[in-house]
């Protein structure tokens, strides 16, 4: 046993299983999946109380290569698993390893539902905009008129945007983070675990096959600066590679300015609040897009304190059991409509 | 003119409460069946509650009905009544044609005026002729005004009054039965605990009521039902639905496992999910998904976290759960899936009752997915049938299907309450029990079969369970040939090796019986009827009536041995008797069918008219 005071000491390491990593080389993945050892080193969480859990597709496979606990489970339903792993036992650390197919098509209505519960799990949402594992279908990330196996002459049909659904479903915390950008990677993941409710991470995730390039926009390092937004609560909403370019709000929109020009002054750039509860603005940002014209949101988008959905069902059976002190059916039977013969 | 009562001695008595569905109907019924309960009876009730949620009053969809089966030799909730409470022309209409021929009638001429006779669409003023109702004892009886009359110096306002006559039908009934009224008014003392003005109210009417019938010279003659000993102990009145959420609660308690429902509501199986989420100073955790795949789903997050996982539906929900169903076999979790079977297919006839899902449990899902199927009985079976399940399931580590069915589920009967102390020991497959060396998630105890369970949270056995197939002896992703065979055979083995703990199947009746019927699950107690008046009419019939389906009890093919001529009745076309021709195919084992799909439980009549049928051949 270890004392509350010290805490062991892990290292990512601890928390890699013995199976040979699977994925394509050069898949987004495999940052991922360094970048989640790496988490939850720093967070000194202990591999049994680890839950790994997963629904069908490429990042589904993720479990086996954690050194946790983990449940490659169906497609679609990973949420709902892991609704029930943390309800049965709200002191593990949950997690769902999901794609934009599996949690957005096939499970968009356990996604929505155990976010609007605010079930205290954390949800990575590998978003490649592609089937890869059925090799190259498109997804509802796919972007009307994308071209693949399945739409060969492009989509008729308009995507989702993740945050929008997470927003949509009263959602408590969303960020995103790029796959290769492990520094924040880690950041985003680590800041997902110490929210308590459910904590959406959208990564954006390179599918090297089927789909390479696809968020080539805003993950190319030379431009990553210059096309999106690491948005930190508290903070300015500065970027660029001089941090000289700012957010502000202009009528009903928000807009990208540069410091100093056309006259406007840092006093102008607005100031990151994730912790609002209104989540007008959090959508906002969460709909810029380099598409038009602005940084792409990367961070801790929202992350407001609710009540978590398995905290309040053990607390609603402690408040009865406080109330009441049977414990066995019998006797509580006994307390019924009864007669003896 | 009490003296010229005549006082009828029977052995069985079928009693129907019916009216509006405010008129009380289902309390007066249940308390009359407590308390022939109490009084030595056998009982067991049906509720006939409308389909519609709010139908018109007065009208023939409004019915809202109670059905009591009493006596000495009670099997089920009974078929042809011999005494109706008619409410209302509603209730005299629906339920006309399913009176014995001489059975009474009580009524409320008070509301049987020209409206209440146009509401039940009477063409005339004369209700009786218009039936055509021949042969039946007719009480008339102003329950309407004589409650009101009854009530005359109680201040309470007249609507309370009004619905007090309900209890006027209960005290006439009472009569009827010969029936002390000192336990009555203790229910309803109890009942009413917190009203006290309505509590007399109440008890007076019901006393007027039973004056009422000793004073008046109705003409009918005044019943004695035969009683059996039964055994001592403090007993309820229990419904299948609720007897089935207590298996559950049992077994958590037994096995020291909390208990976890996932479930999303659905006829006719929404009061299991209901009866639980109550039981919160039990620790029951259970909880309303959002869809029948996520109700099944948080169930088998819940077993990887170590607690006694169940999830409850009918048909269509368990054609929903296939898949997740199909993935707790191949993650070899313990999971109880309760199937309160109702009509089919597709949404089909969602209030009635039917066993038209076996095969769906034995073999709705893709691949060589092999589980363990039981079946419930009776009402009060539900209980030990959910309480087995939950055993198989944490012993073999292995979801397990338990069908109940529209008609068990609904009906009551009275129930010992159980002493848990009497109950075999459940002890969970858990990696505690392991002693080996080099364990991981698909270590399997050679003994049963079975995977060690350990829960998710628990140090030092970290693993990764999945979907896809393992290796026998690594618990690795396994494409292997061979190795995919020797899991097959192990899973398939697993669910063989249940048959070593299950207790052998019995026999009712002589093994040298001209006939052998074949049952199982909910027509137990129609079954059991007919092959005891066949018994009794000199036709020799078994009966074997299953509770464990798959596996069988080990004694089952010895047993179809012993006789020549064989009858399989279930209401479906012929699934079990299918699943036993392909178990059972050794010479001189004929397996004839008897199938009726209509919704409804099995008429004795027509079992007894098949069955005489065939212990005739030659």
């Amino acid at each position: 046993m270890v004392s509350a005071d010290i805490k062991p000491i892990f290292t990512p390491k601890d928390y890699k299983s013995d199976q040979a990593v699977r994925w394509c080389p050069g898949c987004g993945d495999h940052a991922l999946l360094n970048s989640l050892h790496k988490a939850m080193s720093e967070l000194g969480l202990e591999s049994h109380n680890v839950a790994v859990i997963s629904g069908i597709g490429c990042s589904s496979r993720l479990p086996y290569y954690m050194n946790t606990y983990g449940f490659h489970t169906i497609h679609g339903r990973g949420a709902a698993v892991a609704t029930g792993v943390k309800v049965a036992n709200p002191n593990l650390s949950v997690w769902l390893a999901t794609g934009d197919g599996d949690c957005l098509a096939i499970g968009g209505n356990h996604f929505i539902h155990a976010v609007r519960r605010n079930v205290d799990i954390n949800i990575m949402l590998l978003n490649n905009k592609i089937y890869g594992l059925t090799k190259g279908q498109y997804s509802p990330t796919s972007s009307r008129g994308f071209v693949s196996k399945s739409s060969p002459y492009g989509t008729v049909e308009d995507p989702f945007i993740p945050a929008e659904l997470a927003f949509g479903a009263r959602g408590t915390f969303f960020a995103r983070c790029i796959d290769v950008d492990l520094p924040n990677s880690v950041k985003m993941l680590v800041a997902a675990e110490k929210h308590r409710g459910t904590s959406v991470v959208e990564i954006f995730q390179n599918c090297v096959i089927f789909n390479d390039q696809i968020h080539k926009t805003i993950s190319e390092r030379l431009t990553r600066e210059e096309t999106t937004i690491q948005l930190v609560h508290g903070e300015k909403m500065l970027f660029g590679k001089n941090k000289d370019k700012g957010i502000i709000v202009d009528g009903w929109n928000l807009k990208a300015i540069v410091v100093g020009e056309d006259g406007y002054t840092i006093e102008d750039v607005l100031t990151h609040d994730a912790k609002t509860l209104d989540n007008t603005l959090h959508q906002k940002l969460a709909l810029m897009n380099p598409e038009n014209g602005l940084p792409m949101a990367l961070g801790v988008i929202r992350a407001v304190e609710a009540p978590t959905y398995d905290r309040s069902i053990e607390d609603q059976v402690k408040a009865i059991q406080e109330k009441r002190p049977i414990r066995k059916l019998r006797d509580l039977l006994l307390t019924g409509e009864v007669w003896e013969m | 003119m009490t003296d010229q009562t005549i006082v009828k001695d029977v052995e069985n008595v079928v009693v129907l409460f019916s009216g509006d569905s405010g008129d009380g109907m289902q309390l007066s019924g249940t308390i009359f069946s407590n308390l022939s309960a109490v009084s030595g009876n056998q009982i067991s009730t049906f509720p006939d509650f409308p389909a519609e949620i709010r139908a018109p009053q007065g009208s023939l969809s409004g019915v809202s009905g109670f059905k009591l089966h009493l006596g000495s030799r009670i099997y089920n909730s009974g078929e042809q009544a011999d005494v109706l409470v008619a409410m209302n022309p509603a209730a005299l209409k629906v339920n006309v044609d399913k009176l014995k021929s001489g059975s009474i009638i009580i009524y409320d001429i008070d509301s049987f005026s020209e409206k209440d006779l146009e509401k039940a669409k009477f063409k005339t003023q004369e209700p009786f002729a218009e039936l055509g109702v021949k042969g039946l004892q007719l009480v008339p009886v102003a329950i309407t005004t004589l409650t009101k009359d009854s009530l005359a110096d109680f201040e309470i306002d007249a609507k309370s009054k009004a619905k007090c006559k309900n209890m006027f039908a209960l005290g006439l009934i009472c009569w009827l039965f010969n029936r002390p009224l000192d336990f009555v008014n203790h229910m309803l003392e109890q009942k009413f605990k917190k009203k006290p003005q309505i509590a007399q109210a109440n008890l007076k009417v019901l006393s007027d009521g039973y004056n009422y019938g000793q004073n008046t010279d109705t003409s009918v003659s005044t019943y004695r039902v035969e009683t059996v000993s039964c055994e001592k102990g403090y007993y309820t009145d229990v419904s299948g639905n609720r007897a089935t959420a207590y298996g559950l609660v049992a077994a958590s308690e037994k096995s020291g496992r909390p208990l976890f429902l996932g479930s999303y509501p659905i006829t006719p199986a929404t009061d299991i999910l209901q009866e639980l989420v109550k039981l919160k100073e039990l620790g029951v955790k259970a909880v309303q998904m959002e869809d029948e795949i996520a109700g099944i789903s948080t169930a088998i997050g819940a077993a990887f976290a170590g607690n006694l996982a169940a999830t409850s539906t009918s048909g269509p929900g368990l054609a929903l759960k296939s898949e997740a169903i199909g993935l707790a076999v191949m993650a070899e979790l313990p999971l109880v899936v309760i199937d309160v079977q109702r009509g089919g297919p597709s949404t089909g006839l969602p209030t009635k009752t039917e066993q038209t899902d076996l095969n769906q449990a034995l073999y709705g899902r893709n691949g060589e997915s092999p589980v363990a199927v039981v079946a419930a009985t009776t009402p009060t079976n539900c209980f030990d049938s959910a309480y087995w399940a939950s055993k198989i399931a944490m012993e073999y580590v292995t979801p397990v299907i338990l069908l109940t069915d529209g008609y068990i589920a609904n009906g009551s009967s009275a129930w010992k309450i159980p002493d848990l102390a009497e109950y075999p020991d459940i002890v969970p497959h858990d990696v505690s029990l392991f002693d080996g060396e080099n364990w991981n998630g698909y270590t399997r105890d050679e003994g049963n079969l079975a995977r060690y369970w350990a829960s998710a949270g628990t140090p030092g056995f970290t693993h990764r369970l999945g979907g896809l197939e393992k290796d026998y002896v690594t618990g690795a992703i396994s494409n292997g040939a061979a190795n995919h065979q020797k899991m097959i055979d192990a899973r398939q083995g697993k669910i063989d090796k249940i048959a070593d703990s299950i207790p052998l199947q019995e026999l009712f009746g002589d093994e040298e019986a001209e006939l052998l019927i074949i049952g199982w699950g909910g027509t137990y107690g129609h079954l059991q009827e007919a092959v005891d008046k066949m018994n009794r009419q000199g036709k020799e019939t078994a009966l074997m009536h299953f509770q464990f389906i798959n596996p069988v009890p080990r004694n089952t093919g010895e047993i179809l041995k012993k006789f020549k001529k064989i009858i399989v009745a279930e209401q479906n076309n012929g699934q079990f008797a299918a699943f036993l021709r392909r178990k059972f195919d050794f010479d001189g084992v004929d397996f004839s069918q008897y199938n009726k799909i209509e919704g409804q439980p099995f008429s004795v009549i027509d079992l007894m008219n098949s069955f005489t049928k065939k212990w005739e051949e030659k």
